[in-house]
């Protein structure tokens, strides 16, 4: 076979067709905020939480968290003073309505709010076998709603619980650090009613803010530090007990 | 000489299949993956902006107390002066946008109060808490106190 000049002027622009289609890609214009200024965190304050729910109550308004599902939740820890390995937890409806009284008398009693820990090397993105599950340049996992398949190989591999099969959605979901509210100058709907302060979100790319203070004079604690996920959720006042 | 490249037809024809392999891969690549892919990141950049863009339920603090510098004043003072608005009045920014005609509802004071003020052991020391039948004796909590500064006796008042 030869290929005759006919030939070859007919691949030409067939070829220059699809050259076109691979470049096509041009971004949207960029929204009116740098991610790239920002590295979100957050401050959660063992000593302050007194377990009103009222953050998990915030969130599921702000984000429709479908009920019996948690993108936050708060715990109530006890345990005997030297029973460090064997704390009793409870969570009833994930806080959300508070905490009943509770008969148990004695021991250290504590409420742990707890969340997507927005780990910077997070087991939930590296296992998802079609990258739905991304890092932003801020420092934020987020799920891509769309891409998500609905295998749950992430929901098993959070190490701290923090992801569900949304019932209606089909896809994994979990907290977004109110990623649209903090891309808009907001704090997310969790700090913005937490009535004592346990809980703030904090830029750690911010050279201003307090956290940085906070952290140099504060005990502070990241959740299972020995998994190496790079949890950027700061625990004031965390007792060896917590899982 | 000829008979080294007598063959070379079929060179040719491979390299030709092998073309159009190369094209139908790169356009069907191009057609599967979104525009917005790479955008931001090795994900779809649209994803990122549809987040983005989702509404805003809670306005934030800083709205109301744009329209209720008088509120903002007494809580200052008080010991609510942490309490963010929304946290008793709920969502509120269809009112922030709307004030004229979406009306907040005010909250029941008996259930508010108590979701952060009811005993518990495992409260820090030094939070307020009360059992609240045998505080109040069946009363409404704002008789006594007033929820934006909520000192003994401050009942009432606005």
């Amino acid at each position: 076979m030869n290929l005759t000049r006919r030939q070859v002027l007919l691949l030409l622009p067939a070829a220059a067709a699809a050259w076109e289609f691979v470049k096509a890609g041009t971004p949207d214009q960029a929204p009116n905020y740098n991610m790239d200024e920002h590295w979100w965190g957050m401050l959660l304050d063992i000593t302050k939480c007194i377990g009103c729910g009222s953050c998990v109550r915030a969130c599921a308004t702000e984000n429709d968290v479908p009920d019996g599902y948690f993108r936050t939740w708060v715990e109530q820890y006890h345990r005997e003073d030297w029973h460090i390995e064997a704390p009793v937890v409870s969570s009833p409806d994930g806080g959300k309505n508070g905490f009943p009284p509770g008969k148990v008398a004695g021991g250290k009693n504590f409420f742990v709010p707890k969340m997507c820990n927005h780990c910077v090397d997070s087991p939930c993105t590296q296992v998802c076998p079609v990258g739905a599950t991304y890092h932003t340049a801020d420092g934020v996992v987020l799920v891509d709603y769309e891409y998500c398949l609905g295998c749950r190989y992430c929901i098993q591999a959070c190490p701290y619980g923090c992801r569900f099969f949304h019932p209606t959605k089909h896809t994994a979901d979990k907290c977004t650090l109110c990623y649209h509210r903090i891309s808009k100058g907001l704090t997310t709907a969790c700090c913005e009613n937490c009535p004592t302060g346990a809980r703030q979100l904090a830029d750690l790319k911010n050279p201003k803010d307090p956290i940085h203070e906070f952290l140099k004079t504060h005990t502070v604690q990241v959740l299972k530090p020995h998994l190496a996920t790079g949890s950027k959720m700061f625990y004031n006042g965390l007792d060896g007990s917590v899982r | 000489m000829s008979g080294r490249f007598k063959d070379s037809a079929h060179l040719i024809r491979v390299a030709a299949v092998f073309l159009l392999g190369a094209v139908v891969f790169v356009a069907l690549r191009a057609a599967v993956i979104p525009k917005s892919f790479g955008q931001f990141g090795p994900y779809r950049g649209k994803a990122l902006l549809e987040m983005q863009a989702r509404p805003v339920k809670f306005a934030g603090h800083d709205v109301c107390e744009g329209c209720h510098p008088d509120v903002a004043e007494t809580k200052a003072k008080g010991v609510h002066a942490h309490v963010n608005c929304e946290t008793c009045h709920g969502a509120q920014a269809k009112h922030a946008d709307d004030p004229a005609t979406v009306k907040p509802v005010l909250p029941e004071v008996a259930k508010l109060c108590v979701r952060c003020h009811s005993e518990n052991i495992a409260k820090p020391n030094g939070f307020p808490q009360v059992n609240a039948a045998e505080h109040s004796g069946g009363q409404d909590c704002k008789t006594c106190h007033q929820p934006h500064s909520p000192g003994f006796g401050s009942g009432g008042k606005k």
